[in-house]
C-alpha cells in the first residue's frame, strides 16, 4: 500500500486486506459502472467463444458409445501412442537442447551474436511454409536431404515418410526445428536474469564448471525450466500443423496424433461426434496440466 | 580459500591455452552445425522456388537454371490456383490487423479493470484468461466450426477474426497485468483527485505508459493471426474469402501441382512476418521476458 493511499485513508481501518484497497474498496456508483463496462468486452468474448464452445463440445461428445468405438479402433490407439511419443520426445528433447544452447548463446563473441540472429529465423517463419518445405526436404525420391546424403557420403537415403517411425521422427524433428529457437530465447532471458555477483561469489568460494552449474544455475533455473516444459506440453498436445503438413498423417494414418485425428474424423470422414470424442479423450491428461499451469502462471507468483 | 587454491594442481600455461583453443574449436563446430540445421529448410524453399518447372525433379542441390519466373507468376496471378492472390493477401492483412486491434482493445480494458480498479472478484477474470491461454486451440476447432455457423458467420472473415481474438486476448491480459505493475498507482490516484474519471485515466495515463507492452502484444497478435492455418481453413472456403494460408495449402490438393509456384507463394507469405519480427525484435524480446508466450 502506497504512502499516498495511507495518508488518504488515515483514520479508517488501514489493516483491510491489501487486495481490496480502501480507495476503491467495494467501489460504488459510477466507478462500479465504469469497471463493469471495461470488463464487459472480455466477459462477452469469454462466454461467447470459450464457455459456449466447451459446453457444445461436451454435449457433442457425451455418449459413452463413442468412447467404446474409439477404444476398439486400432487407428485411435496408434494415434495415442504417437501423441505420447510426439509430446514426450518433442518437448523434453527440445527443451534440453534449448537449455544447453542458451548456455552457448551466453558467450560474448561477435559470431555467436550474429548466429543468434540467424537462429531465430525458424521461429519468425510461419508454420505452414516451414513445414511444407520440410515435407519436400525429406522426400525420399528427390528431397534435398537424400541428395545431400548422396552428395556427401554416396549413399541412398531411405524413403522417410513411407515408414511409421521415421515419419513420426520427421514430424518431431520439424516441431523441434520450428520451436527450439523460441524456448532458447526464453531460457536465455532466464539465464541473463541471474545476477553476475552470484557467479563471482561462487567463484570466490571455489565453485567452477559443474559445481557452479549445480549450485547456482540449476537452482535458479529449475522453476522456469519446469514451467516451460509444462507450457510446451500443452502446446505440443494441441499441435496440428507439424503432423498435418510434414507427414500428413501418412502412411495409412500411422503417424496421426490426437489433434489431427480429431480433425480428420470430424471433417474428412464427417463424424464430428467421433472427432470431439477423440480430442476429449486427452482431457484426463490436459485438465491436471491446466490446473498446475494456472497455479504456476498466476501473476502474483509466476515470473516466467 | 588459499588452502583450496594451493590444493589444486593446475596445468601449465601451454595446457591452458590448448584447452581454451579446444573449447573455441568445439564452439565453432557447434555453431556451424546449428547454422546448417537452421538454414537447410529455408534454403530448400528458395531452391525449389528458383527452379524452373522441369528441373524440380532432377534432385539438384542448387537450381540448374535459376529464374525468378515462379515469383513473376505469383505476383501477376498467372496461374489458376493464384487467380485471387492479392485479394487473399489483403484478406490476411485484414484478419491480422483486426485481430491485433481487437486484442489490444479488449485486453487492455480488461487488465485495466483487474489491476487498476480492483473490481471485486476481478481475479475470476484473470483465471478465465489463464484457462483460455492453456487450452490448445486445435482442441476447440470442431465446436468452433459449429458455433460460427450458429452465429451466422460461416465463410465470413469475422469468424476467423473473432476466434483468433479469443485465443490472443488471454496472453494480452497476462502481459498487460505483469507490465502495469511497473506503473505507479500514485499517478492514477493523483489524476483521480484532479477529477479524472476512469476512462480518462485509462486513455490519458494508462495507455501511453503501456506503449512498450502494447507494441509487444500487438506484434504477437498480428503474427498469430497471420500464421494461423487451421481456423482459416475450417471457416473460409471460397476463393474470395480465403486468406493466403488456405490458398497456399490448396496446392497440396493436387498431385500435379507446380511446386515452384507453391514455394514462391510460401516465400511471399512468409516475408511480412519475418520482416515484422526482425523489425520489432527488441520489443518482442521485451515481451518474452515479461511473460510466457504462446509459441
Amino acid at each position: 500500500m502506497s504512502v499516498t493511499q495511507q495518508a488518504l485513508t488515515a483514520g479508517r481501518a488501514v489493516i483491510a486486506r491489501p487486495a481490496r484497497r480502501a480507495l476503491y474498496g467495494g467501489i460504488m456508483g459510477s466507478e462500479y459502472i465504469w469497471a463493469i463496462a471495461f470488463a464487459l468486452p472480455y466477459v462477452a468474448v469469454f462466454f461467447a467463444f470459450v464457455v459456449y464452445p466447451i459446453c457444445y463440445g461436451v454435449y457433442l461428445g457425451d455418449q459413452p458409445a463413442l468412447y467404446a468405438e474409439l477404444f476398439s479402433d486400432p487407428r485411435y490407439l496408434t494415434a495415442v501412442v504417437n501423441t505420447l511419443i510426439y509430446v514426450g520426445v518433442g518437448v523434453n528433447l527440445k527443451m534440453f537442447l534449448a537449455f544447453l544452447l542458451s548456455g552457448f548463446f551466453m558467450r560474448k563473441r561477435w559470431w555467436v551474436k550474429a548466429l543468434l540472429v540467424l537462429y531465430i529465423l525458424p521461429w519468425a517463419t510461419p508454420a505452414l511454409p516451414a513445414y511444407m518445405s520440410i515435407h519436400w526436404f525429406v522426400n525420399g525420391q528427390w528431397g534435398m536431404l537424400n541428395n545431400l546424403l548422396y552428395f556427401v557420403f554416396g549413399i541412398d537415403g531411405p524413403v522417410y515418410l513411407n515408414d511409421h517411425w521415421m515419419g513420426l521422427a520427421c514430424n518431431i524433428g520439424a516441431y523441434i526445428w520450428k520451436n527450439m529457437p523460441f524456448w532458447t530465447i526464453i531460457l536465455l532471458a532466464g539465464r541473463m536474469a541471474i545476477p553476475q555477483e552470484l557467479y563471482e561469489a561462487a567463484a570466490v568460494d571455489g565453485a567452477t564448471g559443474m559445481r557452479r552449474f549445480l549450485h547456482v544455475t540449476y537452482p535458479l533455473m529449475a522453476n522456469l525450466y519446469l514451467v516451460c516444459i509444462l507450457l510446451d506440453t500443452v502446446f505440443a498436445l494441441g499441435d496440428f500443423n507439424a503432423t498435418f503438413f510434414v507427414s500428413g498423417g501418412g502412411p495409412a494414418m500411422q503417424t496421426e496424433v490426437l489433434a489431427t485425428l480429431g480433425i480428420r474424423y470430424a471433417f474428412t470422414v464427417a463424424l464430428p461426434r467421433l472427432g470431439v470424442a477423440t480430442v476429449m479423450s486427452a482431457l484426463p491428461v490436459l485438465i491436471p496440466l491446466v490446473i498446475i499451469l494456472m497455479r504456476k502462471l498466476r501473476p502474483s507468483e509466476g515470473q516466467l | 580459500m588459499s588452502a583450496t587454491t594451493s590444493g589444486r594442481q593446475f596445468g601449465s600455461p601451454l595446457f591452458y591455452r590448448l584447452q581454451r583453443w579446444g573449447v573455441e574449436a568445439l564452439c565453432l563446430l557447434l555453431g556451424a552445425v546449428l547454422a546448417v540445421w537452421t538454414i537447410a529448410p529455408i534454403y530448400n524453399m528458395w531452391e525449389i522456388a528458383l527452379d524452373s518447372h522441369d528441373d524440380i525433379f532432377a534432385g539438384a542441390l542448387w537450381p540448374a537454371h535459376p529464374s525468378l519466373d515462379a515469383f513473376r507468376v505469383v505476383v501477376t496471378q498467372d496461374f489458376w490456383y493464384l487467380a485471387h492472390f492479392w485479394h487473399q493477401f489483403g484478406n490476411s492483412f485484414i484478419v491480422g490487423l483486426s485481430t491485433m486491434g481487437l486484442t489490444l482493445l479488449i485486453g487492455s480494458l480488461a487488465s485495466f479493470t483487474v489491476t487498476r480498479m480492483h473490481l471485486r472478484n476481478g481475479w475470476m477474470l484473470t483465471n478465465a484468461a489463464l484457462m483460455t491461454y492453456v487450452i490448445p486451440a486445435s482442441f476447440l476447432a470442431i465446436p468452433f466450426y459449429r458455433i460460427m455457423q450458429i452465429y451466422g458467420l460461416a465463410n465470413h472473415l469475422l469468424a476467423v477474426i473473432l476466434s483468433l481474438t479469443t485465443f490472443a486476448t488471454p496472453y494480452a491480459i497476462f502481459i498487460f497485468s505483469q507490465y502495469s505493475k511497473s506503473i505507479p498507482m500514485e499517478l492514477d490516484e493523483s489524476a483521480r483527485i484532479d477529477g479524472a474519471n476512469p476512462f480518462q485515466i485509462y486513455w490519458k495515463i494508462y495507455l501511453p505508459l503501456m506503449a512498450p507492452a502494447l507494441v509487444a502484444v500487438g506484434t504477437y497478435a498480428l503474427l498469430l493471426a497471420w500464421n494461423e492455418y487451421l481456423y482459416n481453413f475450417l471457416m473460409l472456403s471460397t476463393p474470395q474469402s480465403m486468406t493466403v494460408a488456405v490458398a497456399l495449402a490448396q496446392f497440396l490438393n493436387s498431385d500435379e501441382s507446380p511446386w515452384n509456384f507453391m514455394m514462391a507463394t510460401a516465400i511471399l507469405y512468409a516475408l511480412p512476418p519475418i520482416i515484422l519480427y526482425y523489425g520489432f525484435r527488441r520489443y518482442m524480446a521485451a515481451g518474452l521476458t515479461m511473460g510466457g508466450v504462446k509459441g
